[in-house]
């Protein structure tokens, strides 16, 4: 007889549910993906005020020591100049130059911290306990983290944690809300100012049912996470990044550290280093249809003459323009006049968006 | 009369005209609509063919013909308020009217009871 994989429940399941989500599996776990009022206001919610996302699905992973030398033989971070008390976003690479996971590296006083994708923590797991044998790395899968983001955020978390008023962007520090002991990152994946934290389950509880409380506080599920990520122009592992992408192809040429590039002694260096001279055969890049035919994931994009150059990675219905954005790879040596997108063998015409779609908001 | 497809459209008969929709359960999971792509008016279309797609936030999803017929009208208002959709799917968020080349093809669709059932309701 053939079972179902059980889903694993988030520490928050029950108090989503209550909220009235609906859920759905992702990544393994039971997710929720909107509340009653819908994705669209779930978004521009966010947009206006402020919105809490359970993103206890993701993986923290712990390392001890700050081991930043041998780090660096994988992640093509500046991690030795890094600061106590900072954030790099960064990329797992492999030894060809792809990318295995995308990732955000925190140092704190004891040790670095990385924040992982879902759907890649236990393969990230392995092939760093593989790759870096003499490191400890120590999973915290069971922690719930929480995002809260949006223009109010600041406000209203520096009620319960007077130091979230004064942190910059890409900053992280240990300390309370509410008196229960948390990671507080100023960090974010929506273009918004906001926060995300690191605690145990329990906490995380009254945490969140607390700041529900204030008027301008709304919960968010998956589906506006995804749409604000996209108009922000950020990258989603599995659609912009995989493990053949390099940084290169898909824009991320900034997560490449200043001296690493001289040093060029990171995992898949030779690929990374060639393209950042020479530029590589695809790039990534921000489109915008004419028509109101929404360009998904996948669709196919041609040059004026019809010959496919490239294809969409991510594309949706932007809720603050009211009109599709989407973004994907053509390749480098395209025209980019006359270019359309193949939507259920209709070609529309696109044009070439500049990233972000809309302007982010981040504290510096 | 008001029949329902297993596919989720509905069709208010009206004589040999038929306006077609999808159903309130339909629209609750396909969640916020932002766009639709209707059929050409005149154009001929079968039964269980590809007539209409509707665009969610998430994503794009086929409207079948319940019927098989031509199409004699669209609805205007979907292209300016496609939420319509969401907000009125059984009633001013139709999709088209087809002037019904088979009648017979009714009596395969569900009536509300049997579709309530259907959807578990």
């Amino acid at each position: 007889m053939i079972t179902a994989p059980t889903l694993s429940s988030i520490p928050l399941d029950q108090l989503h549910r209550d909220l009235g989500a609906r859920m759905v599996p992702f990544a393994g776990y039971d997710m929720p993906v909107q509340y009653p009022t819908g994705i669209i206001q779930e978004h521009r919610h966010v947009r206006q005020a402020a919105g809490l996302f359970d993103v206890s699905h993701m993986g923290a992973i712990f390392v001890p020591n700050n081991p930043a030398i041998e780090l660096e033989k994988i992640f093509p971070t500046d991690l030795q100049e890094l600061e106590i008390g900072h954030i790099k976003y960064s990329l797992l690479l492999n030894n060809q130059g792809g990318i295995e996971d995308d990732l955000l590296i925190s140092r704190l006083e004891d040790g670095f911290l990385l924040v992982v994708n879902a759907g890649r923590k236990h393969h990230n797991l392995d092939f760093l306990r593989n790759a870096l044998p003499s490191v400890d790395f120590v999973p915290l899968f069971d922690k719930a983290m929480v995002a809260f983001q949006g223009p109010k955020a600041r406000t209203i978390l520096s009620t319960l944690c007077t130091e979230a008023s004064s942190m910059a962007f890409m900053t992280t520090k240990k300390t309370t809300i509410l008196d229960y002991n948390v990671i507080l990152s100023c960090s974010g994946y929506t273009g918004e100012d906001g926060f995300e934290f690191i605690c145990g389950s329990d906490h995380a509880f009254h945490i969140v049912k607390t700041l529900l409380d204030h008027e301008d506080v709304k919960p968010i599920g998956l589906g506006a996470r995804d749409s604000l990520r996209l108009e922000a122009g950020l990258c989603l592992y599995g659609h912009e990044l995989d493990s053949k992408t390099s940084p290169i192809e898909a824009s991320l040429a900034w997560a490449i550290g200043k001296r690493r590039r001289l040093e060029g002694k990171f995992a898949g260096a030779p690929r990374v280093l060639t393209e950042l001279k020479d530029t590589p055969q695809r790039k990534r890049i921000g489109l915008i249809p004419e028509s109101r035919s929404i360009p998904r994931e996948g669709c196919s994009i041609h040059d004026a003459a019809g010959n496919p150059v490239g294809v969409v990675t991510s594309g949706g219905q932007s809720p603050v323009l009211g009109h599709p954005i989407a973004m994907g790879y053509i390749t480098n040596n395209t025209s980019t006049k006359g270019l359309t997108v193949n939507i259920r063998d209709t070609h529309y015409p696109v044009k070439i968006a500049k990233l972000p779609f809309v302007p982010t908001q981040y504290k510096k | 009369m008001k029949k329902y497809s297993d596919q989720h459209e509905w069709i208010l008969i009206d004589g040999t005209t038929g306006t077609v929709g999808i159903s309130d359960y339909a629209q609750s999971q396909l969640g916020d609509i932002v766009f639709t792509e209707l059929p050409a008016v005149g154009k001929d279309i079968s039964k269980g063919a590809e007539a209409a797609v509707v665009e969610s936030v998430k994503a794009a999803s086929e409207v079948y013909a319940p019927v098989s017929g031509k199409i004699i009208e669209i609805n205007p208002d979907l292209e300016a308020t496609p939420d319509l959709v969401n907000s009125s799917p059984e009633t001013k968020g139709w999709f088209f009217k087809v002037e019904l080349s088979n009648p017979s093809e009714l009596d395969t669709l569900m009536d509300e009871a049997a579709y309530k059932t259907f959807i578990g309701a």
